[in-house]
């Protein structure tokens, strides 16, 4: 079995910082994902919001970056591999990777932030990328003077909404509530849009392809009755969720939506496991914020060490 | 011009010339976008496990993309990028969009077992 002082569980800005604190003080650390680093960094088009960048700033180019300091400073990674057994323990630790290599430490750190939530529901899988899309900038332009479905009311749902208006002929939202969620700045712009129409409390539960066409089969929540409508695509921003699902056989508290549950030092119930970044229950889920918690674990366990 | 470590196809010729002579071929055409460069990311991890496999990427926007873009097998493709996988010269599998590093290793088991 091999043996580092500290692994980090995901590879996003959380992550990254605590390895380049952990790894600067001459500590062994191994930073593992599931993905490549820089968890939703690398997806972000521009961050314009971290300091030190007068001007924006690429995610992948941010995320790259911070990888590439954690690498000069001796963190090790173990990338694109799944966790397939975890022992998380006050005494013992260790996580086994894709079946075939087990590693311990006396720190971990879980740092698997969040994802977009998928509706779960037929047909979203079997039309991704033929008819459901999950990005406005990636794949507004294949839908050019075509009408479309805006699953979701929040923000990132009106502000790929009004990317969208630039490309499409209709926008059609489907939105679970009587309200849109998302910041009045960005809903008047996308509500006072001819080309919008709002279907209120519904939500979607299967989606077919009807020669060309995307349907869509929605419930009416106050009546439940269901419609079926059709569109040539379907965007989906409905929010996200903690990639926590592989703590679920661990001790770990967790809270009822999947967060988990630590003190002001980031460390959780059980004892040398520490959670930072957009997994961690808290309000503020930014790039900085982010850091903040990965630097504040990391101190933590240097000071344990 | 992607900004990847993977090796480039710029032209037609070399993307032919590449899927000739490699048995084993996976391309991945796109742009600098969200749902693209974690596939590129996770092309350039897995080279170092498949080196029997020749992982490319393909700016969508050059005129040599059509030669992708007009493959039957990406005629319903919506979404980017398009990730064609070659074995010994024809097109083994396509994907379109996002795909998390489970679902082309997975691919890769498919196909190229």
């Amino acid at each position: 079995m091999q043996k580092y002082d500290v692994i980090v569980i995901g590879a996003g800005p959380a992550g990254l910082a605590a390895a380049i604190y952990i790894s600067r003080a001459a500590f062994s650390t191994l930073v593992i994902d599931e993905s490549s680093a820089g968890g939703q960094v690398k997806t972000t088009h521009q961050v314009a919001n971290y300091p030190g960048f007068i001007e924006p700033i690429a995610g992948h180019e941010l995320a790259a970056n911070m990888r590439k300091q954690a690498e000069k400073y001796g963190t090790k990674f173990k990338l694109a591999v799944d966790i397939t057994a975890l022992q998380l323990g006050d005494q013992e630790k260790w996580v086994e990777l894709d079946n075939e290599e087990k590693i311990t430490a006396e720190f971990v750190i879980i740092a698997t932030g969040s994802s977009p939530r998928l509706l779960n529901i037929p047909g979203e899988k079997d039309y991704k990328g033929s008819g459901v899309s999950y990005c406005a900038t990636c794949d507004g332009e294949f839908y050019k003077d075509r009408d479309i479905f805006v699953i979701g009311g929040g923000n990132s749902a009106m502000e790929e909404s009004l990317l969208l208006l630039q490309f499409v002929k209709s926008i059609t939202v489907i939105h679970q509530f009587d309200k849109l969620q998302a910041e009045k700045i960005t809903t008047d712009k996308v509500t006072t849009n001819p080309k919008v129409n709002i279907l209120w409390s519904h939500e979607p539960r299967a989606f077919y392809k009807k020669e060309n066409k995307m349907v869509v089969e929605a419930e009416n929540l106050k009546t439940n009755k269901r419609i079926r409508l059709e569109r040539d695509g379907i965007f989906i921003f409905v929010g996200l969720v903690p990639n926590s699902a592989f703590l679920k056989n661990t001790p770990m508290q967790l809270t009822k939506y999947g967060y988990v549950i630590t003190d002001p030092q980031m460390e959780t119930n059980i004892r040398g496991v520490y959670a930072a970044g957009d997994i961690r229950d808290k309000r503020h889920r930014q790039i900085t914020t982010s850091v903040g918690d990965g630097t504040i674990a990391a101190l933590e366990v240097i000071h344990k060490v | 011009m992607l900004q990847t470590n993977l090796e480039h196809v710029e032209s037609e010729e070399q993307l032919k010339e590449l899927i000739e002579n490699n048995e084993k071929v996976a391309v991945c055409c796109g742009r600098m976008g969200p749902m693209c460069i974690p596939v590129y990311d996770i092309f350039e991890i897995l080279q170092g496990n498949y080196p029997d496999i020749q992982f490319l990427d393909m700016d969508f926007d050059i005129p040599a993309a059509a030669m992708i873009k007009g493959l039957p097998e990406c005629r319903k493709f919506w979404g980017l990028p398009f990730t064609i996988y070659y074995r010994n010269g024809k097109v083994a599998k396509a994907t379109s969009s996002i795909q998390t590093a489970k679902e082309v290793k997975s691919v890769i088991d498919e196909v190229f077992a």
